[in-house]
């Protein structure tokens, strides 16, 4: 710690960081723009300057900028010295001469850093004479909007864009005052975080184009806090509503999750919520019309949900709370997982691992600090994005390291990476095809998802002798497995990384030896598991049997009731098992909120809400327990949280009438007593009767406008807003305007900071916990760890068969996701389908590049173009999961290749 | 596409420096030598030996004062403009230019034969005005030794 | 009166090949500094000898050496001659690279030996073509001789050198920019400190020089520190290559004594002001120097009589102000200039200069008001030292700040008289 004097008083501050965070953190308000508390200090816009005394007798100072100073036992600054402020306001006048006075019809206006640090310093007039520059504009994709004439020059997206996150088309062109950002030409911004430059950008000139479509003002737009249904990693987000329709998601700051950032499907992914495909009444197919109202729903209902042949089939994608309410209804022993036997095995596997206490399972926050990160089966670009950008700023830790020893801070961004150049830390990578991430590893094997888990067992034993070592093994995979050994062994802080996307359980038990024999009692190695969807965790950790068994448990055909929540089976295994699954029930209820291909073979069809219109709690990859909560009261008022469907079902199952359905009791806590695995789970956020100083949270800022009009078209006096009777959160303007627990932070916003600026106000420290801790209860509990008992059944060596292939499945950020690909600008930067195949293969079947083949696994044809990769192992075909139609495949599948006849 | 003997010369560019990114000036300089200037096919082309994309070099590209990314004529006059040009009267020099060839800095004749740059001071102060075409210094111009040197480019 | 720099270069002779160099006893101090100092003791004697850096910043070189960490003899290290001579009015540097480039090279070898550097660098602009030529040339011939390549005279001491030649831009010459032009980057400055002696070129400890800083190296080592500061006139060491351009008789370059007088330069070696000049005002060491004043005639040139007055010695080339220039206009191609060559990296510089640059032209276009002083004014205190990333805005503010002090009656008469009083007079025909 250390005393600083700013304005003469004194302050207790952390030693080694720079100034200007320190004076953030102390509450000062102090302007800046091209810092960034994940990015660092470069200095580039001069906005921070203070006053830096020599010692208490200097009363002359210089102006120095705070965001380069590093914090030192006993200074004296000064903060409103006269000189210091003139400076400050000066910087705006400068920034202002050419920057468009268009406020009004600027995507930012509302929540502008500019606007914000301009009547901070209180720059108010114009004396610059002189016509301002102009720029042109470029196309970037369906993402980002370029408005370059707003730029203030700060640097921040490129080096966001570049040094950040690794992308190579966005940069800085030209110099002096004609400093331009943007592509080489125009073109689509090919990065995965490209969105994140819109909350970077500390003015209007990189901007959300989906937000643009029903643009709304921040200040005008409901909002609730929420977490992403796209991936596993469950980041925070922000997500607004306007007119019942969802306008924009931005980041959620989490200190331990997902931080600063967000990727790009998760940003943009929110259309299907406004999507004309959503299911907007109950529909039974057996009558007409199909549409029918709540109580011939019922009273339809209540035959089939009484039915002592009843299963339910629960979802990956759906809250805890709908899952288990849907358990509630069925019985326990009737509901199963909606996911393959295979899955569910792999997901039983992993649990199995972290229960057995030799693993730690990393938060996205801590892989930041890996210091040998071993990634295997898993393409983390496409499957868990955010991982990705975390992975990035872990192998850039230890050259970083090296330039704290020199004395270089780590906050002294371009001293830091002047002093790294391109050196990194130890990243390697296997997997079958090339990744995103391999240009940043030491090494990448591309081995077949059996040799990959080969690769993984051979480390297992050279960490520890007592672990079974592959037989037969290759000379050169021996020496590269030793390397990684060596590297996993010496490092303080080792990653693994692995997961479920290539449907593999081997290589999850070799991560699982990996473990055993890296990690001591005390040191437990690190696992991140990549799983598949925003819940599948939690689903997992409610331990019930698969679709398999599902289907084993029907009985004959006609007296089944089956109930399906949110979860489109034809996703999940082969067409042809599905089908089967489907011709065996009698009465099959779907809830959903889009239609589908399951949804189609309903007889009765119910409309479920989405994240946006429902509150839940989901668990993810790390065992941490998130809520999320309803934005807004959806017009349609069928668009109801499945739980609160399928309580009431369960109450009318009991004999409840219509007329006198209660309101869902504490389902968590419910839950918790049923499954003390979910132990924690209750607490992740506020209970709904929470209140500070006996106020609700609001979802709309105070300047909100227009309530009492905009519903004038309907009726002239203003309706009573909904009442919430699930959360501490309210549906107005009025409630508590101070700092909310973290889970319940609606928006951020602070007195003078109406951009997502703001969040400095809300944390601890810059860079750190949001105050009061931030979201989230880790369910994991703190097991000790069982004997060292190792996995033994080793796979072979892969060998092809003639004729014979191993197909594959290849995610893809865009494309591979079933809700996002509603987004229009999602399903535009979908690939087009195409089967991957090794150029050995393509040689002896004389197959060329974009060629199309087919592709046949279990009877079913698929025509694709080849794409012809040198590093794929031969007799192995990728095709992108679930992109065009690619579903319905059981995995891992064998696939007959041929070419096709012109 | 690059030639053979750009190839070349690169590659010896590149064996000099710990980066390979780090000889993507030279390689700028090399292409620009051959060609007159930097199209963007030849950016892209040099950029994809260079592993770097069209953005990363264009943003250093772009950043220089003499790497040409429009076409040029055939020969450059770089006219000093700065302090002591200045005060021993490089405006008239221009202004014969501009009668003579009918170009503004910047401009390129429209027979190619001459583009017209202003530069920053060409370190012969003391002997201003001056001005370099191509590759050849001339100091203390009049109008009339100009009227003698422009001859001699063609 | 010694001229230990130049007294072997005339303006009509060839350069100085090898043979030409060691006839005249060139290379002797890589001899001796190789076989008899260690490289702390090369260090030890340029600091005593208090030879301050050429480029314009006049830091003390040997200290500046001294920073670079010598425990790690397997720490890679560089050593950087900056020839990119772009400040306006400067063409010194020209002289020696052109006159004689194995000065520069020996001075080179001695200095990358003090500080253990086993590469280096000369970053040369591009307009110096002929130097370009002549440089290739003597490192051909040094690495032909052993004095440059692996095991210099035996010496176990390796040194490589290379000759870079920019794509012009002045923040080049900024050393820190020079680094990131070297690694093939936009030349934008690095943050100091951490100092390039610590975290330099590629991240490695690198020591920039002047050309004129390095050629003074090899006379240190051959004569010795009490010579070299005997040399200087008042508190400055050693020798000065001194220039003056503009309305003079005999405009030129000459290398006298450190602290040589102002009168003495422009009235005894560049030959007076030609006839129907007057003397207004010089910048005394480039364009990113205050003005000085008839008053200030008899101001010695070395780093503390010019400080003393309110300006700076920069790089000692002079230019003169006469009666037929403008002042406004001087200043405005000044800040023309600058504002061009900012790199565009911090707010000041980018959008301050080209608003100097606006209210000066309007200035001289007659459009100009009295709130335009004033604006000009707080230009000059927010463009100053700390407040910008680096030096160059600061140093645009210098002939600006004094132009104002000195010259404000010129400015005043432009906005009375709605026009530029020289406009007739730059249309006359007094300039040939
Ligand atoms: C804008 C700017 C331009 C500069 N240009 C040059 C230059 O062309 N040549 C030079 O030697 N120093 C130049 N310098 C000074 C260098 O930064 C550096 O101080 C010098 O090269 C160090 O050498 P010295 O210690 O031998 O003087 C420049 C500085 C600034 C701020
Ligand atoms: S003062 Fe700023 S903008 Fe100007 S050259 Fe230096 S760093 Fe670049
Ligand atoms: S925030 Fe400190 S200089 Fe930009």
């Amino acid at each position: 710690m250390a005393v600083i004097y700013i304005d003469h008083r004194a302050y207790e501050v952390k030693a080694g960081k720079n100034l200007l965070e320190s004076c953030l953190t102390l509450g000062f308000n102090l302007p800046y723009f091209c810092w960034h508390p994940a990015m660092g200090s470069v200095g580039a816009c001069r906005q921070c300057a203070v006053k830096i005394f020599k010692d208490k007798d200097d009363t002359q100072g210089r102006l120095m900028m705070s965001c380069m100073e590093a914090v030192k036992d006993n200074m004296y600054l000064s903060i409103s010295d006269p000189m210091a402020k003139a400076f400050r306001s000066q910087i705006i006048e400068w920034l202002m001469t050419n920057h468009p006075h268009d406020c009004a019809v600027c995507d930012e206006g509302g929540s502008c850093h500019l606007q914000d640090m301009t009547v901070m310093t209180g720059h108010a007039y114009r004396r610059f004479q002189y016509p301002k520059r102009t720029y042109k504009n470029q196309y970037l994709g369906p993402f980002i909007n370029h408005e370059m004439n707003r730029c203030i020059q700060c640097y921040r997206c490129v080096r966001f864009y570049k040094d950040y996150a690794g992308g190579k088309d966005l940069d800085a062109f030209a110099a002096h005052d004609h400093i331009y950002f943007g592509r080489a030409n125009d073109g689509v911004l090919e990065n995965e975080f490209s969105g994140n430059l819109a909350e970077v950008c500390p003015t209007g000139v990189f901007t959300d184009k989906s937000l643009k479509e029903h643009y709304t003002r921040k200040w005008d737009m409901t909002m609730a806090p929420s977490i992403c249904q796209h991936c596993s990693l469950g980041c925070n987000i922000i997500a607004g509503e306007r007119y019942g329709e969802l306008r924009q998601i931005t980041n959620r700051y989490n200190g331990e999750v997902n931080g600063y950032f967000i990727c790009d499907k998760g940003r943009f992914g929110y259309e299907f919520v406004n999507s004309m495909n959503r299911i907007q009444q109950p529909i039974i197919r057996s009558k007409i019309p199909e549409a029918v109202d709540k109580n011939t729903l019922y009273n339809h209902l209540k035959a089939a949900i009484s039915n002592r042949n009843i299963i339910g089939i629960g979802s990956p994608r759906a809250s805890l709370e709908s899952n288990f309410a849907l358990m509630q209804l069925v019985g326990k022993e009737n509901f199963y997982q909606g996911i393959s036997e295979r899955d569910a095995q792999l997901m039983q596997t992993i649990l199995h691992t972290i229960n057995s206490g030799h693993v730690h399972t990393p938060s996205l926050k801590e892989t930041e600090s890996a210091d040998a990160i071993f990634i295997l089966g898993e393409d983390l670009t496409n499957a868990a994005p955010l991982l990705a950008l975390t992975v990035r700023q872990a192998v850039q830790r230890r050259p970083f390291e090296k330039a704290q020893e020199i004395g270089i801070p780590s906050w002294h961004d371009a001293a830091r990476r002047e002093f790294a150049q391109e050196k990194k830390g130890p990243l390697f990578i296997a997997y079958p095809t090339k990744t995103k991430l391999d240009a940043l590893a030491d090494n990448c094997q591309h081995l077949s998802p059996d040799d990959i888990a080969r690769l993984g067992f051979a480390i297992a034993n050279l960490l520890n002798d007592t672990a079974p070592a592959p037989q037969e093994i290759d000379e050169d995979v021996l020496k590269i497995a030793q390397h990684i050994a060596n590297t996993l062994k010496r490092a303080e802080k080792p990653l693994i990384i692995c997961g479920t996307s290539l449907h593999n359980e081997a290589i999850l038990k070799a991560v699982a030896n990996i473990a055993v024999s890296l990690g001591s009692e005390d040191k437990k190695a690190s696992v991140f598991y990549v799983v598949e969807e925003c819940n599948s965790m939690g689903l997992a950790m409610m331990q019930a049997p698969s679709l398999e068994q599902a289907r084993a448990a029907l009985k004959m055909k006609e007296a089944n009731t089956v109930i399906i929540l949110e979860n489109d089976l034809y996703r999940r295994d082969a067409k042809a098992t599905i089908d089967h699954l489907f011709e065996q029930c009698g009465e099959l209820i779907v809830l959903d909120h889009l239609h589908n291909a399951t949804s189609n073979q309903a007889t009765v069809l119910i409309p479920a809400a989405t994240f946006a219109e429902a509150a839940g709690t989901l668990v993810n990859n790390e065992g941490r327990a998130q809520c999320f909560f309803q934005v807004f009261r959806p017009k349609n008022e069928n668009f109801r949280e499945s739980w609160r469907w399928l309580d009431e079902f369960r109450q009318f199952k009991k004999g409840a009438s219509l007329e006198d359905l209660n309101e869902p009791g504490d389902l968590m806590a419910e839950l918790v007593t049923l499954m003390p695995q979910f132990k924690g789970a209750e607490e992740a956020a506020p209970s709904a009767d929470f209140r500070i100083a006996g106020q609700k949270i609001p979802r709309e800022p105070h300047r909100y406008s227009g309530r009492t009009a905009m519903l004038a078209n309907i009726q002239v006096s203003e309706p009573k807003p909904p009442e919430d009777s699930d959360s501490p959160l309210s549906y107005t303007m009025e409630g508590y305007r101070g700092i909310p627990p973290a889970p319940l932070t609606p928006f951020f916003w602070s007195p003078g900071w109406n951009s997502v600026q703001s969040v400095n106000k809300y944390q601890e420290e810059i860079g750190g916990a949001i105050r009061g801790g931030d979201t989230g209860k880790r369910l994991f509990q703190k097991v000790s760890a069982v004997e060292k008992i190792f996995f033994d059944d080793i796979p072979t060596a892969y060998q092809a068969l003639p004729g014979e292939w191993l197909v594959i499945p290849l995610q893809h950020i865009f494309g591979s996701e079933e809700l996002s690909i509603y987004t229009h600008g999602i399903a535009e930067r979908t690939p087009h389908p195409y089967a991957v195949i090794s150029r050995q293969d393509a040689e002896d079947l004389n197959i060329n590049e974009n060629q199309s083949i087919r592709v046949t696994i279990a009877e079913q044809d698929y025509e694709l173009p080849a794409t012809i990769r040198n590093e794929l192992p031969s007799g192995l075909v990728g095709i992108p999961d679930h992109v065009s139609g690619l579903s319905g495949i059981s995995w891992p599948a064998k696939g007959i290749l041929k070419t096709i006849a012109s | 596409m690059l030639s053979a003997k750009e190839i070349k010369k690169l590659d010896h560019e590149i064996a000099l420096v710990p980066i390979r990114k780090s000889a993507c000036i030279e390689a700028l300089k090399i292409v620009q030598q051959q060609r007159g200037w930097v199209s963007d096919e030849s950016l892209r082309d040099i950029a994809e030996y260079m592993e770097m994309s069209a953005e990363e070099l264009d943003s250093v590209a772009t950043f220089y004062n003499l790497i040409f990314r429009k076409p040029v004529g055939r020969n450059i006059i770089l006219l000093c403009d700065s302090i002591s040009c200045y005060v021993m009267g490089y405006k008239k020099i221009y202004q014969h230019l501009q009668n003579r060839l009918h170009i503004k800095f910047g401009e390129t004749t429209a027979d190619a034969r001459f583009t017209l740059l202003p530069n920053a001071c060409l370190g012969c102060c003391d002997h201003a005005p001056a001005l370099m075409i191509n590759n050849d210094l001339y100091r203390d111009l009049t109008n009339d030794s100009l009227d003698e040197i422009l001859e001699e480019y063609k | 009166m010694e001229r230990p720099l130049t007294q072997h270069i005339s303006a009509n002779h060839p350069w100085l090949n090898l043979k030409d160099y060691t006839a005249v006893g060139g290379y002797q101090a890589v001899h001796r500094a190789l076989k008899s100092f260690t490289p702390q003791e090369i260090t030890k004697t340029v600091q005593d000898s208090e030879l301050r850096g050429r480029g314009g910043a006049g830091f003390n070189t040997g200290m500046k050496w001294s920073f670079v960490p010598m425990d790690d003899a397997t720490q890679t290290k560089y050593l950087i001659a900056n020839a990119d001579e772009m400040e306006p009015g400067t063409f010194k540097d020209r002289l020696l690279l052109e006159g004689n480039p194995h000065q520069l090279i020996e001075g080179m070898i001695v200095s990358a030996y003090a500080i253990q550097a086993n590469t280096s660098y000369i970053f040369l602009r591009w307009a110096y073509k002929k130097a370009a030529r002549i440089i290739k040339e003597a490192i051909n011939e040094a690495y032909a001789a052993g004095y440059l390549g692996k095991n210099i005279l035996g010496s176990g001491f390796n040194l490589e050198m290379h000759l870079h030649t920019g794509v012009g831009r002045y923040i080049c010459g900024e050393e820190t920019a020079l680094l990131n032009a070297l690694e093939g980057k936009r030349a934008t400055p690095r943050t100091k400190p951490p100092f390039p002696q610590v975290s330099g070129l590629f991240g490695k400890p690198t020591i920039v020089n002047n050309v004129e800083t390095l050629c003074n190296i090899p006379h240190i080592i051959n004569n010795g520190a009490a010579w070299f500061k005997a040399l200087g006139l008042g508190a400055d060491a050693g020798t000065k290559l001194y220039g003056v351009s503009g309305q003079v008789n005999e405009p030129g370059l000459w290398e006298l004594p450190m602290g040589t007088t102002v009168r003495e330069l422009l009235e005894e070696h560049a030959g007076g002001m030609k006839p129907g000049f007057q003397f207004r005002g010089a910048l005394p060491g480039g364009a990113s120097t205050d003005f000085l004043v008839t008053e200030h005639l008899d101001v010695k040139m070395d780093y503390q009589s010019v400080a003393a007055v309110g300006s700076r010695l920069g790089t000692g080339t002079m230019i003169i102000l006469d009666d037929h220039t403008c002042p406004v206009g001087f200043i405005h191609n000044l800040e023309h200039f600058f504002a061009q060559e900012s790199c565009g990296w911090c707010t000041p510089c980018r959008e301050g200069l080209p608003w100097t640059e606006k209210i000066l032209l309007s200035l001289e276009n007659g459009q100009g008001r009295l709130e335009d002083l004033e604006l000009l004014e707080t230009h000059t205190k927010h463009l100053g030292p700390g407040s910008t990333f680096c030096a160059l805005a600061p140093g645009a503010m210098e002939p600006l700040q004094s132009g104002l002090k000195y010259f404000r009656e010129d400015f005043e008469k432009h906005i009375h008289e709605k026009k530029c009083p020289w406009d007739e007079e730059r249309n006359g025909s007094h300039l040939h």
